[in-house]
């Protein structure tokens, strides 16, 4: 009898899992599905002129703005965030006081809603230091909210380096920043790149923090003060205007494929760490 | 015979748990020494505060002295880096780094400041040469050092300690993850080593010592109790610990 009932359970569950299963797979499909049979008919050439009409609403000037908006966020990123990480793993001795707000701050950091980091950005780098709605003001906004993720990848791919290398280097007579930038950080590239990708992703599909703080204008951009729009947020602005649906539509055809080719070179990356562990 | 090392009245702490007690010990240049003794009782501590490897360790303190050739490693004009150059040492488990062959025998020397190409190509084939792997690697030198077997990179790893030119060099373990006929190899290379360098070697099998070390000291929970000529350790122990550890009534 109880056999009985236990195989009964033992089928339920697995219908239960199986369905979860597929259903996150469906939804996705239909997701990606439906942005395509809705933007791919608007995928003309007039759409990647370089100049933005409102008759012709070109999103080639957004493309450009959101890969000068990620590189400008990551040359500010990078640098502090990898460091700190070096810091955290190399330099601090464990139980120090201020490891452990530091290690808190980031963690508050990565928490918080991208809107709270746009309302910042406005507050403090557009109206502060009246730098306006720039792409300069955007980028440094968008650091600060990626500093978290990128620090936090570097901690572990850092820390994930085994302590023998780090032995032999000094057991040569190598100093501690000789070990660090020829044997530690090369060995923990790969972990670190991946989460800089990660990142990039997080850039390239953020609206409401960049909103606030580059504004929407849909020009290339001429200088770090001008005003410009990445993808998302042209996106946004179509969708809100009403007026050029379609096009909205084609926008999210190509951010989505942006998205899932960056997620694939993460994926490629993380696979090649994994590589180097079983090297150990 | 002159000494490498002359340790006086060490202590050394970890936090506070005392690692070693009253060491006296003084090692002799040319000579092959091995710290024998069961696990935990400090033989490895001491390889390491012999070139200061210790002060990576957090809560490590260290009272006594320790010279090499008659000059206080712990002293003030000690420059740390320069004292790993002239005490080389080699680990338990090869250490290799993911680069290599050649830019993992060309570390240590790139860290003292040699950039010459011809200086360094010449470095590099003394260094594997002494180390009795240059055959096996000539041909693969620009390949990766973690292709080759563990033996193999645990000579390598031996090759990359001889390549800053050291005046000792200290071995822990060398050869415990290693199967017998590697274990060989390494010994016979240690024996031709001896006559250029002086050897400190910790290990766990007695028979090693008995076969290639000149002296032996046994530790204990922390001291020394015995230090002499190898064969005599072994074959008239003086003290009844060593005689039970030797003879396998412990450890």
């Amino acid at each position: 009898m109880t056999i009985k009932k236990n195989k009964i359970k033992e089928k339920i569950f697995a219908i239960l899992t199986w369905g979860a299963g597929i259903l996150s797979i469906v939804v996705l499909l239909y997701i990606i599905g439906f942005i395509l049979y809705k933007g791919v008919p608007y995928i003309k050439p007039s759409l990647f002129s370089l100049k933005y009409t409102s008759e012709n609403v070109s999103l080639m000037p957004a493309l450009i703005s959101t890969i000068i908006m990620t590189l400008m966020s990551l040359l500010i990123a990078i640098p502090f965030g990898v460091f700190s990480a070096v810091f955290l793993t190399e330099y601090a001795k464990s139980g120090n006081r201020f490891v452990k707000i530091v290690r808190v701050t980031t963690e508050t950091l990565s928490g918080i809603p991208s809107i709270v980091y746009g309302l910042f950005g406005m507050l403090f780098f557009v109206t502060f230091l009246n730098w306006g709605f720039s792409i300069l003001s955007g980028a440094v906004t968008l650091a600060i909210m990626i500093l978290p993720l990128i620090m936090r990848s570097s901690e572990e791919a850092l820390s994930a380096v085994p302590d023998v290398f780090r032995e032999g280097s000094f057991g040569l007579g190598a100093g501690k920043l000789r070990t660090v930038f020829k044997i530690v950080l090369p060995a923990a590239a790969p972990g670190i790149f991946a989460g800089i990708i990660l990142a990039v992703g997080r850039v390239v599909g953020e609206t409401a923090a960049l909103i606030y703080t580059s504004g929407t204008v849909a020009q290339i951009p001429d200088s770090p003060f001008a005003s410009a729009r990445t993808l998302a947020v042209h996106m946004y602005s179509l969708s809100g205007e009403g007026l050029h649906m379609g096009e909205g539509y084609a926008t999210a055809v190509v951010l989505l494929v942006l998205v899932i080719g960056i997620n694939a070179l993460s994926a490629f990356v993380a696979k090649r760490i994994g590589g180097y562990g079983k090297d150990k | 015979m002159a000494d490498c090392f002359n340790i006086k009245d060490l202590d050394l702490y970890y936090g506070d748990f005392k690692a070693l007690k009253k060491v006296n010990m003084d090692i002799e240049e040319n000579k092959i020494t091995a710290f024998i003794g069961p696990s935990g009782c400090g033989k490895s501590t001491l390889l390491r505060s012999l070139n200061r490897m210790n002060d990576l360790i957090e809560g490590c303190r260290i009272e006594g002295s320790i010279k090499l050739f008659s000059e206080d490693i712990y002293g003030k004009d000690m420059d740390v880096t320069l004292l790993r150059k002239r005490v080389g040492m080699a680990f338990q488990k090869p250490n290799l780094f993911p680069m290599s062959v050649y830019d993992n025998v060309a570390y240590g020397p790139r860290t003292h400041g040699i950039k010459g190409r011809y200086e360094l190509d010449e470095i590099v084939e003394t260094s594997l040469r002494n180390a009795a792997i240059w055959d096996e690697v000539k041909d693969r030198l620009k390949k990766s050092a973690l292709g080759l077997s563990g033996g193999q990179q645990q000579r390598l790893c031996i090759a990359r300690a001889l390549a800053v030119n050291p005046e000792v060099i200290l071995l822990d373990e060398p050869t415990s993850a290693l199967d017998p006929i590697s274990t060989g190899k390494i010994e016979e290379l240690l024996m031709t080593l001896v006559n250029k360098y002086s050897i400190i070697i910790v290990t766990h099998n007695m028979q090693q010592a008995t076969r290639i070390s000149d002296n032996t000291a046994f530790f204990l929970q922390g001291e020394v109790v015995e230090y002499s000529n190898t064969e005599k350790l072994f074959s008239m122990p003086e003290n009844k610990k060593t005689e039970d550890y030797i003879t396998g009534r412990f450890g």
